[in-house]
């Protein structure tokens, strides 16, 4: 089933849960900003979590179908219509042939994603469909969207409209994030521990995919020592000599030498994906085992979901 | 050192890094190729492992380790870590594999050539013959999909990065940044200074392995002509 680019939006890519297992060879995992919410996406229009589908950046695309099918909008809200009547995110909507599907501009947040029924269908590279710009691979030719593109989706079996996503389950977008404090940060003294987890940083104008950097207060404190480059994380917040911290995203590279402050905790990541620029952020700290376990209770209510759903892992 | 090596430490809720030095040795490199060697390719609850100068980051997914009681996933999986690496001080790693690589250090493909011989004193002809006459071992991949980080220039040719950094470094580049010498495997900015550059593609998403080098490979620059490179990209 085709479904056409009517316009593009500000950086709508192709994205799945990322490629994994490259990193040794130097490729960054990529996938969906806010996995939390590409996953939930796809449950509810009946896909495996890891199907491809839309990740929209700020201002999002127009779309038409060619044929009928079911899709659902996860995380910030776009404003979106369909043919005309708004559609809200977190819910499975039937979509008949010839539809116009379009998002407006994010009103909450940065990042939208659009799951279609049976998964978007572009070869895998590296296993995975994961647009990475830098080397323009995965995705449509490892490109952004243009218009004019037509882009190919399965044609379900069987209509998922009508599910949607129980408010208990909808993540909360702010900029109160967790994160885990790195023995680095302690090394750096109280003053910059007291400025990471006390005081307000704004996301740059210059953040992307590859990370989030941060204005606001600097942060000194003690000598930092010579460090020598070693693997990053996607959470990894570093320090560089400028002392404006970096949360480290999606298609960060995969080895770094500038020292690191602590790991943004993993659930909190979707929250950091939808900061816009300008927008606020405030570090709290939180205990590794902390962190794990809201980790392993968030994955715990995904696996009920979709049981819910009924559809296998 | 005081601090008992290999040290496992958490990296955030999915990540471990094992610390095995503290400096760019060869005592070092080898300590990392050995503990690699334990940890093997990526399988069950570790999804990646990825090398640094003096130290392996181990990604892992918490749902799939098993654990003990009330432990957490991070207890279990350091401890699973460590009994792998236990004794890895006493292993030496076999030596990798060789990979010649072509390299043009004329002209256009070589627009700091001339830089790095007015730094360090010597005509372009001595510098190409250190640089080629070396062999390099690849410590790291990163900055870049199969970007090699290579351990052992000649001291003599070491050059600080260019002051302004290019925009757009073609892929293939050789270049010398600080006492380090690398590729550039895709296009992409850089401050290195470019003395050369290969025909070879050094990553290649189409390829099973995507980059040429991996960690623990030995490496020589082959001097070619023009003509030659010429040839080798036209095949």
């Amino acid at each position: 089933m085709n479904v056409e680019v009517l316009r593009a939006g500000a950086l709508t890519t192709i994205q799945d849960l990322g490629r994994l297992g490259h990193q040794r060879e130097g490729v960054p995992e990529a996938g969906a900003m806010d996995a939390h919410a590409a996953r939930l996406a796809n449950l509810l229009v009946g896909n495996l979590e890891s199907a491809a589908l839309l990740e929209a950046t700020l201002l999002g695309p127009a779309l038409r179908f060619a044929g009928a099918t079911t899709v659902a909008l996860g995380g910030a809200d776009f404003g979106a219509t369909l043919d005309g009547e708004a559609l809200a995110p977190w819910r499975a909507v039937a979509v008949s042939a010839g539809a116009t599907l379009e998002l407006g501009a994010a009103r909450d947040g940065c990042r939208a994603y659009i799951a279609i029924a049976g998964g978007i269908e572009v070869p895998a590279v590296l296993g995975s469909r994961s647009t990475y710009l830098p080397a323009a691979i995965g995705g449509l030719d490892g490109r952004a969207l243009r218009r004019g593109d037509v882009l190919q989706a399965s044609v379900p079996g069987e209509s998922r409209a009508r599910r949607s996503l129980p408010v208990a389950q909808r993540p909360v977008y702010d900029g109160n994030v967790r994160l885990v404090p790195s023995e680095m940060l302690a090394a750096l003294g109280d003053a910059a521990r007291a400025t990471l987890l006390g005081e307000e940083f704004r996301v740059s104008p210059d953040s992307d995919r590859m990370g989030c950097r941060l204005t606001g207060p600097r942060l000194g404190g003690a000598a930092v020592p010579e460090l020598l480059s070693s693997g990053a994380t996607m959470g990894t917040v570093q320090l560089p000599p400028g002392g404006a911290p970096i949360v480290l995203m999606a298609d960060h590279q995969t080895t770094g030498g500038y020292p690191v402050l602590g790991h943004v905790a993993t659930v909190d990541l979707g929250k950091v994906a939808q900061l816009r620029p300008g927008d606020p952020i405030r570090f709290t700290g939180i205990s590794l085992d902390d962190a794990q376990r809201l980790y392993l209770e968030r994955e715990r209510a995904i696996a009920a979901l979709r049981r819910a759903l009924s559809f296998p892992p | 050192m005081s601090v008992v090596l290999p040290r496992i430490a958490p990296f955030g809720d999915r990540a471990l890094v094992v610390t095995l030095g503290d400096r760019i040795d060869d005592a070092t490199f080898q300590r990392v190729q050995g503990a690699l060697a334990r940890l093997g390719g990526a399988s069950g609850e570790i999804t990646d492992v990825v090398a640094g100068f003096a130290s392996i980051t181990v990604h892992y997914e918490p749902l799939r380790v098993a654990m003990v009681g009330a432990e957490l996933p991070h207890v279990a999986l350091a401890r699973t870590v460590a009994s792998l690496l236990d004794g890895v001080d006493a292993v030496s790693a076999a030596p990798g594999r060789l990979v010649e690589i072509p390299v043009c250090y004329e002209g256009e493909l070589a627009p700091d050539l001339e830089e790095v011989a007015r730094h360090t004193g010597m005509s372009s002809r001595d510098v190409v013959r250190l640089h080629s006459a070396a062999e390099y071992v690849v410590h790291m991949i990163g900055f870049v999909p199969g970007f090699p980080y290579l351990g052992g220039l000649d001291a003599r040719l070491a050059t600080p990065r260019r002051a302004e950094p290019r925009t757009r470094v073609p892929a293939g580049s050789v270049g010398i940044g600080g006492a380090q010498t690398g590729v550039y495997p895709i296009a992409s900015p850089g401050g290195w200074q470019l003395i050369g550059r290969t025909p070879l593609r050094l990553f290649d998403a189409r390829r099973e392995s995507p980059s040429l080098l991996h960690v623990g490979d030995r490496v020589r620059f082959r001097v070619v002509t023009r003509r030659e490179f010429d040839a080798l990209v036209a095949r």
